[in-house]
């Protein structure tokens, strides 16, 4: 932690008041940055269950094989994800570093098997004919706005976990960081699993072809 | 995390020596605020030379204004500005206050200078968090400018940027190409400032309290600037994800906004199934929390103030306290009163409704606790004080507007009138504004050392007091008489009769907005030649006062303050002979 940076630490805590929350300042701004995103995934959400009632003519395209199988696997990756992040934060409490980077390193690669599933997946379904304004079986072009948009605002957060991932890792094993920052950073990855679990159902199991 | 004690000592912050450190990218919370200020600064008084632009063409349509046509040649062919211009200077105006102004003097700018010194804080949480929230929100500023130089000038959609005029390019008019792009760019890239402001002010808040600094010793701006923090946590996380589906709508082809078998210019646009209405939802989830981010750190400025200059304490805090977060609480559930005419169902409106006049009953008490509070005081008059009190009354004229526009059947009437302007710019604008000035007088012998001129603070006042009554109270009369806003000018013959009293608000603003520059030349001049301020000029209690005007780089010179009192121990007998008790001093309180 750089010199400048004032967080709440035994240091501080004789001329204080104590926190209301007895958690670190920079725990406490990740969960009020997650109460924020949380409100702007609620917000395209909402949006999307405005349009979708809204449109008469909703295209659902998806087909159990591939599409939904596809997105179990994706659930399933990230979903192991958050596992393997928990062991990397039980790991860096008990200051069991080495064995915590290899926990980072294998949430890091579960991140990026599910980000190139998910690219694999809009790929072929440009293929197919669908874009954010287009619609190739006809039916109306809201389907793929919804799902291109709100599932790419989740990949961005995605990749983004990713980069934070491997700073992470990186910072703590130089010693830059601290087992404080890997929680942290964990619960964003959590969070980011969590949206996952209403983008799922709402996006893909909603639209399976009837 | 095992820091001991003894370490601690050595984790003094030390200032920075280096030009870029020290004044552009400074990580002292003072610096931030200051530069927070000195951008709204600059804001408002584009704001203003706007207004000045748009009432000079509302009295006097045909005359041409020296100079606009080299700002926009298409805009204003011969210096007589067309309706679309008329617009676009109404747009900016708009989005330049609320944005640039409203939400960065009284929460921003003093919010970040004084929360942390009112706690007794070093400075903010996290000091990089905070440079970089000026930074983002400097780059928004400068997006925004940018449309003015663009080929077909600013957008002409208003602050609201309602869809789907806004959502489908150059066909919607003038300005709506690349203008209304930089103006949805601009605001996403201020949702991102606001964010990393908010988490800023809230973890500063609950975690960098100083020894015996409770929640309920906290001053009445702490409370305001923190209740503020929190609505704006949530209410640009809103609109952030409803700018990105505009510029999708924009620049990629989606249809989120616009509605099928759209034409404009005699052009079928190329976009179907999408609901204006939802763009009004998104925007109105933030923009009516957005004008009690505006309100609440006003409110709490001057009920921080008050006391001061009444030598009292500020009857009913704690009411006042659970008032200003019931204010927040409740914002988020009265969106929809913004869209009684936008085709919701008239039921939805009902709902609106019951809320909003639910949200008066704070706002009342919390008007009534300061009158309350000023009642059978021995005032002292300052400028300061003044503009308390100058609050309160634009304050109630707004607010009174307020019960008659939140019930639908009569805002069907009033919808869109310039009743609507004198409401929102009484209890919104100037109301907020004054909070502004009452705590540049109030503070800035502390923020730069040295006292501002009563004198010219007073004449200051009572200018812009009479001033802004002048100019918005007969807007009251205009919109009952059926005059609508956003036209350029009014040739209907309904409207003819009703333009000399445009002549008289027009003359009014003139008048008023130059009064601004005596406030202008007197922060300017004072800020190098007034008289050098003692520690404590207003003999207040709070913690800002307990250090050097200015403060040091560290706010209390390494000192770690220790809190025993409220912010309002006015009107006692202190032990040295004075009517007031310092929060820091340890004697005890002896009964009223």
């Amino acid at each position: 932690m750089s010199e400048s940076e004032i967080t709440l630490d035994a240091g501080h805590a004789a001329v204080l008041e104590p926190s209301p929350y007895a958690v670190q300042s920079k725990k406490l701004t990740m969960w009020l940055f997650i109460i924020s995103d949380a409100v702007t995934f609620g917000a395209i959400l909402f949006g999307y269950a405005y349009l979708r009632i809204g449109t008469p003519n909703w295209s659902t395209p998806f087909h159990f094989s591939p599409n939904i199988v596809n997105g179990l696997i994706m659930t399933f990756v990230l979903l192991s994800s958050s596992l393997t992040m928990l062991a990397a934060d039980a790991a860096a409490k008990q200051g069991r570093k080495s064995s915590c980077l290899q926990w980072l390193g294998a949430t890091v690669v579960l991140g990026i098997v599910f980000a190139t599933l998910h690219l694999r997946e809009w790929f072929h379904m440009f293929d197919e004919g669908w874009s954010l304004s287009k619609n190739p079986l006809g039916g109306s072009v809201q389907f793929g706005a919804t799902f291109f948009s709100i599932t790419g605002l989740h990949l961005m957060h995605v990749i983004s976990g990713i980069i934070a991932l491997i700073v992470i890792a990186i910072g703590y094993n130089t010693e830059w960081l601290d087992a404080g920052h890997v929680e942290t950073t964990g619960l964003y990855w959590h969070f980011v699993d969590l949206v996952w679990m209403f983008v799922f159902p709402l996006l893909y199991l909603m639209n399976v072809a009837r | 995390m095992h820091e001991t004690s003894a370490s601690h000592a050595a984790h003094q912050h030390t200032a920075p020596t280096s030009f870029i450190r020290k004044h552009v990218f400074s990580l002292d919370h003072k610096v931030i605020g200051k530069q927070y200020y000195d951008l709204a600064l600059v804001a408002v008084f584009i704001g203003m030379g706007l207004s000045w632009l748009m009432r000079i063409h509302l009295g006097w349509p045909a005359w041409p204004i020296p100079l606009l046509d080299k700002l926009s040649a298409v805009g204003a062919p011969g210096g007589v500005m067309t309706p679309e211009y008329y617009l676009s200077l109404m747009t900016m105006h708009g989005t330049i206050m609320v944005f640039f102004v409203l939400t960065n003097a009284p929460f921003s700018a003093f919010g970040n200078y004084f929360l942390p010194i009112q706690i007794g804080a070093e400075d903010m949480a996290f000091p990089r968090f905070n440079m970089m929230s000026f930074w983002t929100i400097f780059v928004a500023f400068i997006v925004m400018m940018t449309a003015f130089f663009v080929t077909d000038g600013p957008p002409i959609a208003g602050w609201t940027s309602y869809a789907p005029l806004s959502a489908v390019g150059g066909d919607a008019g003038p300005g709506m190409r690349l203008g209304q792009t930089l103006w949805a760019v601009s605001i996403a890239i201020f949702c991102i400032s606001s964010l990393l402001g908010a988490l800023n002010f809230i973890a500063t808040t609950l975690d960098l309290r100083t020894k015996g600094m409770s929640l309920a010793r906290m001053p009445l701006s702490t409370w305001a600037w923190f209740v503020t923090a929190v609505i704006a946590l949530l209410a640009f996380a809103a609109l952030l994800p409803a700018t990105i589906l505009l510029i999708l709508d924009r620049t990629a082809g989606t249809s989120f906004f616009i509605p099928a078998g759209l034409v404009l210019s005699d052009k079928l646009q190329p976009h179907s199934g999408g609901s204006p209405l939802l763009w009004q939802h998104l925007f109105w989830f933030f923009g009516h929390p957005e004008v009690y981010i505006a309100i609440l750190p006003s409110i709490g400025i001057v009920s921080h103030i008050i006391p001061v200059f009444a030598r009292k304490p500020l009857l009913g805090p704690r009411a006042a306290i659970g008032c200003i977060m019931a204010t927040g609480f409740l914002s988020y559930m009265v969106w929809g009163h913004h869209m009684f005419v936008s085709g919701m169902s008239p039921f939805s409106a009902n709902l609106f409704s019951v809320p909003t006049l639910f949200i008066t009953i704070p706002m009342t008490i919390l008007t009534l606790l300061l009158i309350g509070s000023v009642y059978g005081a021995k005032m002292r008059f300052t400028a300061a004080s003044l503009f308390c009190l100058g609050f309160i009354s634009v304050f109630i004229s707004g607010g009174i507007s307020g019960f008659f526009l939140a019930q639908p059947s009569i805002d069907i009437y009033l919808h869109a009138t310039y009743f609507v302007v004198a409401h929102f710019h009484f209890v919104m604008a100037v109301a907020s504004i004054f909070g502004v000035f009452a705590g540049t007088y109030f503070w800035f012998p502390k923020m730069f050392g040295r006292m501002m001129n009563e004198g010219l603070g007073k004449l200051h006042f009572w200018l812009t007091f009479i001033g802004v009554y002048c100019v918005f109270m007969p807007m009251h009369y205009l919109g009952l008489a059926g005059n609508v806003r956003r036209y350029s000018a009014f040739t209907d013959d309904y409207l003819i009769p009703l333009i000399p009293v445009h002549k008289f608000i027009t003359v009014a603003a003139l008048l008023t907005g130059a009064a601004q520059f005596i406030f202008l030349f007197n922060l300017i001049w004072s800020r190098f030649k007034g008289p050098i301020a003692s520690e404590n000029p207003w003999e207040a209690t709070t913690l800002e006062w307990s250090t050097t005007s200015p403060p040091p780089f560290d706010n209390f010179g390494g000192r770690h303050m220790v809190v025993y009192h409220g912010a309002d121990e006015y009107g006692v007998q202190s032990s040295d002979g004075k009517d007031y008790i310092m929060q820091t001093s340890p004697e005890k309180v002896p009964a009223r």
